[in-house]
């Protein structure tokens, strides 16, 4: 029996924009087993990344529920809700998102404060993810100092600090170039292998394609089809072959 | 890792968490905090000077030495004019506004930071109280510095109205002639007018600040100011 860590049932997800309704989820039903490299694929506008803002209790689906490791999201209370997403999810960005007030050193140890870890432990970890993203010789710096490709692996130092059974990445290559973007999957990916992390990434990069397990495609706030490894990787050759 | 096992609470942070968290975010963003407490700092120099300027005419009034440049002519028996209410009351709005405009600017920049923090296991609470921190200390020191320089505005333009006699009957302390009205004294004027300026500055950020706080964090990154 799989080891099911996310599931959505209908979620549904409506804006309002003045008097229109506009529908960003039209019902969207997946589940995601532990460990897996899901990508989130869909054109602009899809609703791929409200989907993301779903799972990663960024957000409230207007109707359905979201499941992670079993427990109804609805249900949780406030408290709940921030020790979810301080504990069990580490998230990154497009823009990184990195609080520019604090260095990359003090934006990696912020979770762990929350998190309520001593000051010794927290600064210990904190230098040692530093330093397994590449960047400790850099730690001190703020993200204003460092580059693209520099302020993304601070953001997935971050998102690791409590140790997280879920990565979230929404289009964490978007703002970079091709060579950091594929730095920065290639890191994501051996996380995901070496820690049985599971990522769920939303994008519309087709670098991500060869790293998944799985590509979940949306389209009209619609799952429109799911495609495992296999049948990527005929894709991808076919890409190449071009 | 315990993955399995149900969610638990988020804890509270201790205080000197949010006080070093605060005093760090105000140091490394020295330049706007300084603008924000600058809005602050104008704000409260206005008002103070204005009233304080009026405990001195009243104070010489009283004295019997009148100025002899006195420009209010509307002066009433018991020393206060219409026009000086008007000017207080005024300069109390210019004052009012302007900092609540100020927090209001610099808490709204930082949606984008408030959502973060939240996506991180921040608590709305832990939020709210990081921007009341700020803003105390910022309402504070500005407002003092604003209250001083007011207090010299008014002492300067004093002595030229009243001369070297302004000193012989400073108003510093608060009093109660026999005919007049109560007379507040400077010090207490200075004392209102840091107390005013910090209050207005809690309010201005912290009603913004809960405001983001609240707002799921998806919603608060997605803020574009």
């Amino acid at each position: 029996m799989p080891d099911i860590v996310v599931k959505t049932e209908d979620v549904v997800k409506e804006y309002r924009m003045g008097s229109n309704v506009l529908r960003a989820l039209d019902g969207i039903n997946i589940e995601i087993e532990r460990g897996e490299y899901i990508s989130l694929m869909g054109p602009s506008g899809s609703g791929k990344s409200t989907l993301f803002n779903m799972i990663g209790a960024l957000d409230q689906p207007t109707e359905g529920q979201v499941y992670i490791d079993s427990q109804n999201m609805s249900h949780l209370s406030q408290r709940q809700i921030a020790a979810f997403r301080c504990h069990r999810v580490g998230y990154i960005f497009q823009s990184y998102n990195l609080l520019p007030v604090r260095s990359a050193h003090g934006n990696v140890t912020l979770p762990m404060i929350f998190a309520g870890i001593p000051e010794k432990q927290r600064n210990e970890k904190a230098e040692e993810l530093l330093a397994r993203v590449g960047l400790g010789d850099r730690m001190y710096h703020l993200p204003d100092e460092l580059s693209g490709g520099q302020r993304q692996r601070v953001a997935i130092a971050r998102a690791l600090a409590n140790d997280p059974s879920i990565i979230l990445a929404d289009e964490p290559t978007a703002n970079l170039d091709t060579i950091t973007g594929r730095e920065i999957i290639d890191l994501i990916k051996q996380l995901n292998n070496e820690q049985g992390v599971t990522v769920i990434s939303a994008t519309h990069d087709l670098k991500m394609l060869d790293v998944s397990d799985r590509i979940v495609d949306i389209r009209d706030g619609l799952v429109e089809r799911i495609r495992n490894r296999d049948e990527i990787e005929i894709e991808v050759g076919e890409v190449g072959g071009e | 890792m315990n993955q399995r096992a149900p969610i638990e609470e988020q804890i509270d942070l201790p205080f000197v968490e949010s006080l070093r968290i605060s005093f760090q975010s105000l140091k490394i963003r020295f330049g706007r905090s300084i603008i924000t407490t600058a809005g602050i700092t104008l704000g409260i120099a206005f008002l103070v000077s204005v009233w304080t300027n009026n405990e001195i005419g009243i104070a010489l009034q009283e004295s019997g030495r009148q100025s002899t440049i006195n420009t209010f002519e509307e002066t009433t028996e018991k020393g206060i004019s219409t026009k000086d209410i008007w000017l207080i009351v005024m300069s109390l709005i210019v004052c009012v506004v302007g900092i609540a405009n100020s927090m209001l600017m610099a808490v709204t920049e930082r949606f984008r930071e408030i959502g973060t923090m939240k996506c991180l296991g921040a608590l709305d609470g832990f939020v709210v109280r990081l921007f009341l921190l700020e803003s105390g200390f910022q309402g504070f020191s500005g407002a003092l510095i604003g209250a001083l320089l007011g207090t010299l505005g008014a002492v300067l333009l004093g002595l030229k109205d009243y001369g070297l006699d302004l000193f012989f009957y400073f108003p510093l302390l608060p009093s109660r002639p026999e005919d007049g009205p109560m007379q507040l004294g400077v010090i207490v004027v200075i004392l209102l007018g840091c107390v005013l300026g910090m209050i207005l500055a809690v309010i201005g950020s912290s009603f913004p600040a809960w405001r983001a706080a609240k707002l799921p964090p998806a919603e608060a990154m997605r803020t574009e100011v």
